[in-house]
């Protein structure tokens, strides 16, 4: 049986949106794992807290309130108006911005523990050896985190691509530009075309099952390397 | 402007420091304490990896002062921690050329093959630091720190964390650092074997506090200073090898008016040598015996007596221009009338290697 051009957009636009959603996040998250494992001050926990949000929330929470804020009269949506922008809901950009609030704790947590996991001693044995603090980012910090860095890439990765409810109120399901492949199976599913559904539910399952293996098997060879 | 001047106040928690001291800018200088006493804290705060009030200047530049702070990747040193601490993700040869790198071509004060060769790196540089012993871990990192070219080197308690046979082979290495490069090493210890082998100036800190800082005899020896009072009371000699007796199996060794003969054969004929007198090792007497199984008869002065463990007193003598100690009881003391300024004999019953 072969996928309908409608499927295959649909997982072209998914794979191109867990794509752009992870390099957004390795931008926002690594700047933000290693404030929070450097900061002293007593926001650190409420900052954690807020960023853990989005593993208890329902996603569906979630999109609402950012279709509420991103939307025409939304607080952002408003001043994105005013700076001539067109707004975000229902459109591609829409859903990376969503894509990025949900999936952000996977990619601050396991970046946040491997900064900590280093400890302070390397970061100060760098510095007595003349390496600024840019430098000791780069040269000590971020290969000592790769394990970190390669779990988040991967968690933030397969979990947009399962990602269904800030989707669904954020995106609607306009083909080719918000209609990611969670979307298209629920829509075979409504219209009874069970065959199609599960070979899309069935690459999923296939496609997750192989990430986390891989994972798996990554971080066992690293603690092979590093003991 | 050769001297590292330094003053330090903070309260951390119950601890209070608040340690000032001048330092010459050359040789090493042992800051010694027991645990607890700060000697951590003050290196880390001389490194500016940890912050206090305070002022710092070493060799006319000030790295601290009311105004200014100069972070520690701008300060021109070397540390050296309890833990190699190499970077895992890098080669021996890596771990070594990160400060090397750093530093521009010009500003090198070292060879990179000198450094290698002379810890005996060179079968080590393409392992990883995982593979390494605990010996040879510091000994990279020993390397590691030099080929930053500091002007000042910190190491804080390099040997501890090691077991008996690699501090063996480290120390060679420290003696020769410390006789090789004009480089002033502050080296933090709470072991006073190392300090009696590596030490010129001693600083002695207690409770955050430096209670001496000057020459290492006279930190030792001084009676009213803690370290003459205990067990282990001692005094160091830099000598120089003269002759070996080879078939009594001893060493000769003299300076200035002063020979001494110890057991074993150690060193080359002019080498210097480095020995140790422990105050329980010597006693007095007022006329030279005429048989006796002591080698080492030394016509000395007595500069003071002071009461030490109950019924023993500690007596400093004056042997040229050494010091020597001598643990004896206060009756013999009584017996013999002594007095300061009086001429004896000690009889060294034991000189070692320092």
């Amino acid at each position: 049986m072969n996928l309908s051009a409608a499927d295959m957009s649909a997982i072209t636009l998914t794979l191109q949106l867990a794509a752009v959603t992870t390099l957004v996040l390795m931008l926002i998250a690594t700047p933000l794992a290693w404030w929070l494992t450097h900061t002293q001050t007593r926001w650190r926990m409420a900052v954690t807290a807020l960023v853990a949000l989005p593993l208890v929330l329902p996603p569906t929470v979630l999109g609402f309130y950012l279709l509420v804020l991103l939307g025409p009269k939304g607080m952002i949506g408003q001043w994105m108006l005013a700076m001539g922008l067109d707004t975000l809901p229902f459109t591609f950009g829409g859903l990376v911005v969503g894509s990025v609030v949900f999936s952000l704790p996977f990619a601050v947590q396991p970046i946040t523990n491997a900064f900590a996991a280093i400890g302070a001693r390397p970061l100060e044995v760098a510095a007595t050896l003349r390496a600024s603090l840019w430098d000791r980012f780069w040269s000590v910090a971020v290969p000592l985190a790769r394990p970190g860095f390669i779990t988040a890439a991967v968690l933030a990765f397969a979990h947009t691509v399962g990602e269904f409810g800030v989707v669904l109120m954020l995106g609607g399901n306009i083909p080719g530009e918000t209609r990611v492949l969670s979307v298209a199976i629920y829509d075979h599913v409504e219209a009874i075309e069970y065959s199609q559904a599960h070979l899309l539910s069935a690459g999923l399952v296939v496609f997750s099952f192989v990430v986390l293996l891989m994972l798996g098997r990554h971080s066992a060879q690293w603690q092979r390397v590093a003991t | 402007m050769n001297t590292i001047e330094a003053r330090f106040r903070s309260t951390l928690g119950d601890f209070e420091l608040d340690a000032g001291f001048s330092l010459p800018a050359r040789g090493v200088s042992a800051l010694f304490g027991a645990s607890g006493s700060g000697k951590t804290t003050l290196l880390r705060l001389i490194a500016g990896l940890s912050r206090a009030p305070g002022s710092l200047i070493v060799n006319g530049e000030v790295w601290q002062d009311d105004r200014r702070f100069i972070p520690t990747h701008r300060r021109a040193l070397g540390y050296v921690f309890q833990e190699a601490s190499l970077f895992p993700h890098l080669s021996v040869r890596g771990n070594l050329e990160y400060g090397w790198k750093r530093v521009p071509a010009a500003e090198r004060r070292i060879a990179f093959d000198d450094v290698v060769d002379w810890l005996g790196l060179a079968a080590l540089l393409a392992k990883a630091p995982q593979q390494l012993s605990g010996g040879q871990r510091q000994r990279v990192a020993i390397g590691r720190a030099l080929l930053a070219s500091p002007r000042l080197l910190l190491m804080d308690e390099p040997l501890s964390a090691l077991d008996s046979a690699s501090r063996a082979e480290i120390l060679p290495c420290l003696e020769q650092l410390h006789r090789q490069l004009e480089l002033p090493i502050i080296y933090v210890s709470h072991a006073l074997d190392e300090v009696a082998r590596l030490a010129d100036t001693l600083l002695l800190i207690e409770a955050g506090k430096i209670v001496y800082q000057g020459p290492l005899v006279d930190g030792l020896t001084r009676l009213d200073l803690p370290l003459a009072h205990r067990d282990t009371a001692s005094t160091v000699i830099d000598t120089a090898v003269v002759s070996h007796d080879p078939a009594f199996q001893l060493t000769h060794v003299a300076r200035q008016g002063i020979a001494f003969e110890l057991p074993g054969l150690h060193g080359t004929p002019g080498e210097p040598l480095r020995v140790r007198v422990a105050a329980r090792d010597v006693s007095l007497t007022l006329s030279p015996p005429s048989q006796t199984s002591i080698l080492n008869l030394l016509p000395a002065r007595i500069l003071e007596i002071a009461d030490d463990a109950p019924g023993q007193v500690l007596v400093r003598l004056a042997l040229e221009d050494c010091v020597l100690l001598s643990r004896i009881t206060r009756k013999s003391a009584h017996a013999l009338g002594l007095q300061p300024g009086m001429a004896v004999v000690a009889q060294v019953k034991s000189v070692a290697v320092a």
